[in-house]
């Protein structure tokens, strides 16, 4: 693979929580105009990978290269111009609940561009069209649905046409034909704007369905980084768990079960 | 031993705790005035607009509490003042006392504690929830600086209002005491202001006014800290508390001194 058509570059991730370990040794690529989605059970570390994606923490070490740039490596300005390229849909959506819908999504242009009220506002009907929510500008987002919130959020994200756009679990809490659409509304996306989009989720059909490529994120670590037939041909156990929904089993070590209830204690 | 042990670690753990909390607040300060002084350099300004929001709300709504506040503690300044000045036949001494107590004491903590009561929990609030909801997270990606955008509008709008308040409830405290004057002892209000202008001088006020300002930081510092800290349910509401507490100390503290060393303490022995 070209180093050059990278948009995104992880390199021996490893990141902690406290004296936790969240994420050990993660490195994949994502390609220009790719979906590539994360996947994993809860508890799996992939929220974690997503908030170092967008540099909301600092990893223990490894790096983060964005459109070329080490993340880790930035200076506050440099980040500053990043993040014009760089769009984020939070899985609750996270509207400013004191400002309408069309508020929101003027918000990154009004922060980043010195463009008049009329063009800000034309700017975010536009992207508000996209997102099927023409004429919702004036409402407050505490009087929209769970799928319209989503929406919103991703129409706020795209405002600034960027060339990354991150989706935390597009479909949780939305019912299968909300989630089917946005699924669709993202493929849209990719093909109009060609953006790099990484979709975080645990929605097997959904991530069979938009992804490019499919990385499998189990424990902190990656179970494998590849095309989604490659994943669905996969004889990891762990995978094909996850794809045919079987609870884990694993095997108690009494010795290190001993340790856990007995630490601390003297 | 283990029992020592465990003492001397929870004694270390409490204070390394406090000592993190100082110095998240003194950090968060210097980053609210960082960006209120050079945000416009660093391409993110602090909006008047949002300035002017904040000071309406935390400022100008306040204005019917502490002039209720005010102008009841006036008056018990001033039934007080001349139930004890009375003993020693000395009721008309009572104007200096209220004047005194009123601009340089009651004042600016009476407006203090009242407005960290309204908005110090508020702030804690706003931020905490604003923390819950990734609000925080998505004002960071998209590249604006928290503390820019809630707490720095919010120390400016403070700054502002907080003295001004405190101004006008010198006044109506002032005018309470006058009222109950011409009541008890047939002085005309117009006299009793008269005789304030006369005891007052400029430090007094001035003094009221520089506590105002210490106040307003610390009110607007506690709630957004405990705002920023917030990491599941509602915790905010010790913000408000901690505030008043604040409140308290600092301002008792700053009396001690003054009483040492001011000449508020010689006009009082004329």
């Amino acid at each position: 693979m070209p180093t050059t058509d990278l948009a995104i570059d992880v390199d021996h991730l490893v990141t902690h929580y406290g004296p936790r370990k969240i994420l050990d040794d993660i490195s994949f690529q994502a390609r220009q105009g790719e979906i590539m989605v994360i996947m994993g059970g809860s508890g799996s570390g992939k929220s974690t990978l997503l908030r170092h994606l967008l540099g909301l923490h600092q990893p223990t070490s490894g790096s983060i290269k964005l459109l070329g740039k080490d993340i880790t490596r930035l200076s506050a300005d440099e980040m500053y111009d990043l993040r014009k390229n760089m769009g984020v849909a939070f899985q609750g959506g996270a509207l400013f609940n004191s400002m309408t819908v069309g508020e929101n999504v003027e918000l990154p242009l009004r922060e980043h561009t010195k463009l008049d009220e009329n063009t800000m506002r034309i700017m975010s009907r536009m992207k508000l069209e996209v997102v099927n929510l023409a004429g919702f500008e004036s409402l407050m987002p505490s009087e929209l649905s769970g799928g319209m919130i989503k929406r919103a959020a991703l129409a706020r994200a795209i405002v600034m046409d960027p060339r990354l756009l991150f989706f935390d679990e597009p479909s949780a809490g939305l019912d299968p034909v909300v989630s089917a659409e946005l699924d669709d509304l993202i493929l849209i996306l990719r093909d109009a704007m060609n953006m790099t989009i990484v979709v975080v989720t645990h929605e097997l059909e959904s991530a069979f369905k938009i992804a490019d490529r499919i990385t499998v994120l189990d424990q902190g670590r990656i179970l494998m980084s590849d095309t989604v037939a490659a994943v669905r041909a996969s004889d990891n156990p762990r995978i094909q768990s996850l794809l045919n929904r079987t609870p884990r089993n694993e095997a108690i070590n009494p010795e290190e079960y001993m340790e856990r209830l007995t630490r601390e204690i003297s | 031993m283990n029992a020592v042990l465990s003492f001397v670690s929870q004694v270390g753990q409490r204070s390394l705790q406090v000592v993190r909390e100082v110095g998240y607040h003194a950090a968060l300060m210097v980053e609210a005035f960082y960006w209120l002084l050079l945000g416009h350099w660093r391409r993110q300004p602090v909006r008047l607009g949002a300035v002017f929001k904040e000071a309406i709300g935390v400022g100008v709504n306040a204005i019917p509490i502490v002039a209720l506040a005010s102008f009841a503690t006036g008056m018990m300044l001033a039934i007080q003042g001349i139930y004890t000045l009375r003993t020693f036949g000395a009721e008309g001494q009572v104007v200096l006392g209220i004047s005194l107590s009123v601009t340089r004491e009651f004042a600016p903590l009476i407006t203090g504690i009242f407005v960290a009561g309204r908005s110090g929990s508020a702030i804690a609030a706003r931020i905490g929830t604003m923390q819950i909801s990734q609000e925080i997270d998505a004002l960071r990606v998209i590249g604006i600086n928290p503390v820019r955008y809630l707490v720095a509008p919010l120390l400016a709008a403070m700054l502002l209002t907080l003295p001004a308040l405190t101004i006008l409830s010198d006044l109506v405290a002032l005018f309470g005491g006058a009222l109950y004057c011409a009541g008890e002892l047939s002085l005309p209000i117009g006299i009793f202001f008269d005789r304030v202008f006369e005891v007052l001088v400029v430090d007094d006020v001035i003094h009221g006014v520089l506590k105002s300002f210490i106040f307003a930081v610390i009110i607007v510092l506690i709630g957004a800290a405990n705002g920023f800290n917030v990491n599941a349910g509602a915790e905010g509401v010790g913000g408000r508390q901690r505030a008043r507490w604040c409140l308290g100390a600092s301002a008792s503290s700053s009396r001690i001194w003054y009483l040492h060393s001011l000449p508020a303490a010689k006009r009082l022995q004329h």
